[in-house]
């Protein structure tokens, strides 16, 4: 086990290295010198000399070579320095501390959402297939990974916003400063977050579920006279929950993607919302630095969910 | 022997080739939803070919109706704030919707393949090269990167349809590749490397037709979620250029309209999830009919 871990260590080293090169060159495609748009949004071009010009480009550093930049700014990143937005003239890091726990705050309800309800819909459906519960819940899961998350939204805020009035359409309040208001403002976005994971955690369970009852071992645990909850909780749930490990790692990257939507739609002051305006406003600082973050989470949570694989399935450490 | 005798018969009686698709026909529709799904995609096509027929208004034209007028006889889902038919422009849009899904998964998948099939057959230096570069692309949640390169690379619906490939090309890489490695190693394979076949016939002629199956089914699935992500690419206002049609900027036009005039966003909303859907059912119902294994069960 040790040393698959250490091969999974230096491999993700080595796409850590691949998306820094990936995140910094790609944006470095943009048409235009980053400078020239910036002094063109700030109306200052026409009238600023070109010393000056010079003296910003060496203050952002882009007078340098490429590759030095590049050296630099991953540099930058060990030491937790992101660069300073070229719109807002704040600290980079500092823009993304105040915006993230936002973003992590919805995202970890929806995953708890989407793993908690999804899983258990699965489950149910599989053991009671053509029952009730797999009639009502199936069809709904298809519709769950089809719905465009943005038009959910606007259906919700029209339903329960505007006509019902139980729910705020929009912002966002800390649950440290008001509970209840950050409760109630979060349950629609959360909705929308989650909805897409948590559709296609109860098709995979379901499916996986299927797969495993029918096995001999489950076959010969009914023979034997076991409860049902016993073998479904005892033989069953741990092979079936394989599959579902691995759709849980890619449902994080879903809800990152989502948060950019959701948080447009609800006017939610947190990461996404963030880098589409940054992209709008071409501050490539900003989107460099957010991409690079989420990039790097979605790693993380790869790597463990690949490690958990290799504790629950023995095949794959000495494959 | 009665066993052997067994075999012999159900080798003797197995279905001609003919009766192959007659099979793959029955799988295939003997699911209502499939049926459902296919009838309607096959809708959303046909509309997007004579769109220039079928629409009722020109979707450009702004003025044929008054601003934000509700569904009514003459105007069936109402006008938006200029005063163009929705109707017309959800007839339009499609054309958008189904040419970015088909071009994206065109490039996509002939890229992704390819690459898939050079790592998985090759394995060795190649293998590490692509494989380590698919995982550096797959950190990124699809939409964020489409959304980053589409923005990089300016807007308007061609660089949307790159940007939409790049975040996919991994998938069928990844797909394909592992596909290919378990392939590579049958007997049939050997065998036509010591009746000296080059390595590209044999990817071409005997692995490549050995896994065309799922990626087929792959390429339908995606889509579905091509579809998706394109509307919501046009919903945050990248891609097509105003007064072009897409579903997803039809529908964020609506919602600035909300209380006025809802169908202005519902309509279009309601249009891109039966098209997912029906791509999905599509997308379900030939897994079935491909691969008999997972027949019913899922």
């Amino acid at each position: 086990m040790t040393a698959f871990i250490i091969r999974r260590l230096m491999l993700a080293l080595v796409t850590l290295l691949l998306v820094t090169l990936a995140v910094f060159f790609v944006m470095r495609l943009l048409p235009g010198d980053p400078l020239l748009i910036y002094m063109a949004q700030s109306a200052e071009l026409d009238t600023m000399p070109r010393e000056a010009l010079e003296k910003l480009r060496q203050e952002f550093g882009l007078d340098k070579p490429i590759m030095v930049q590049y050296v630099h700014w991953v540099w930058g990143i060990f030491r937790g320095d992101f660069g300073t937005s070229i719109f807002y003239r704040e600290k980079v890091g500092t823009l993304m501390l105040e915006r993230f726990p936002v973003t992590l705050h919805l995202g970890l309800l929806a995953l708890l959402c989407s793993v908690s309800i999804g899983l258990t819909v699965g489950l149910i459906a599989a053991i009671r297939r053509g029952k009730w519960p797999d009639k009502v819940f199936t069809p709904l899961t298809y519709l769950g990974v089809t719905v465009p998350i943005f038009w959910l939204g606007i259906l919700l805020i029209y339903f329960f916003g505007l006509k019902l009035r139980w729910l705020p359409i929009a912002g966002y309040t800390s649950p440290l400063d008001d509970f209840w208001l950050s409760t109630r403002q979060a349950i629609m976005p959360v909705i929308c977050l989650s909805i897409y994971g948590l559709a296609s955690n109860a098709r995979q369970m379901r499916s996986s579920m299927l797969e495993v009852i029918h096995q001999d071992y489950i076959r010969t645990a009914w023979a034997k006279g076991l409860s049902e909850g016993r073998i479904i909780f005892r033989h069953a749930l741990k092979n079936s929950l394989i599959p579902v490990v691995t759709l849980m790692g890619m449902s994080v990257g879903m809800i990152f993607g989502g948060s950019v939507i959701v948080e447009t739609v609800f006017a939610i002051p947190g990461v996404g919302r963030l880098l589409v305006s940054s992209i709008f406003g071409q501050d490539y600082v900003v989107v460099q630095a957010i991409t690079f973050v989420v990039a790097s989470i979605v790693l993380v949570v790869n790597l463990i969910v690949d490690l958990s694989y290799a504790w629950f399935d023995p095949r794959i450490r000495y494959g | 022997m009665a066993s052997q005798g067994t075999i012999d018969a159900e080798f003797s009686a197995a279905p001609p080739r003919i009766s192959e698709w007659r099979r793959l026909w029955k799988v295939f529709f003997s699911r209502g939803t499939v049926a459902v799904g296919f009838a309607i995609l096959l809708l959303v096509i046909l509309v997007a070919i004579f769109a220039p027929f079928v629409a009722p208004y020109d979707p450009y034209q702004v003025g044929v109706a008054d601003s934000l007028v509700q569904p009514n006889r003459s105007h069936l889902l109402g006008s938006d704030v200029l005063g163009r038919d929705t109707l017309s422009r959800l007839i339009y849009g499609s054309r958008t919707a189904l040419m970015v899904g088909f071009l994206t998964v065109g490039i996509a998948s002939i890229i992704g393949i390819s690459l898939g099939l050079i790592a998985g057959y090759f394995g060795g230096i190649p293998y590490m090269v692509i494989m380590r570069c698919i995982d550096a692309v797959m950190c990124f949640p699809m939409l964020l990167l489409a959304l980053v390169v589409a923005a990089v690379l300016g807007g308007g619906i061609q660089n949307v349809i790159i940007a939409l490939s790049v975040a996919i090309i991994p998938h069928y890489t990844r797909v394909t590749c592992g596909m290919a490695l378990s392939v590579r190693e049958n007997d049939y394979v050997i065998a036509s490397l010591l009746t000296g076949a080059g390595d590209g016939f044999i990817i071409l002629r005997h692995v490549l037709p050995n896994i065309l199956h799922p990626l087929l089914v792959l390429m339908t699935m995606q889509l579905g979620s091509l579809i998706l992500a394109e509307a919501s690419l046009s919903f945050l206002g990248i891609g097509i250029e105003p007064p072009g049609a897409a579903w997803g900027a039809m529908v964020n036009d609506g919602y600035k309209h909300l209380l006025r005039n809802p169908v202005l966003s519902f309509a279009p909303g309601l249009t891109i999830m039966m098209t997912v859907f029906a791509f999905n059912m599509v997308g379900d119902g030939l897994r079935d009919a491909l691969d008999p294994r997972l027949r019913g069960l899922l």
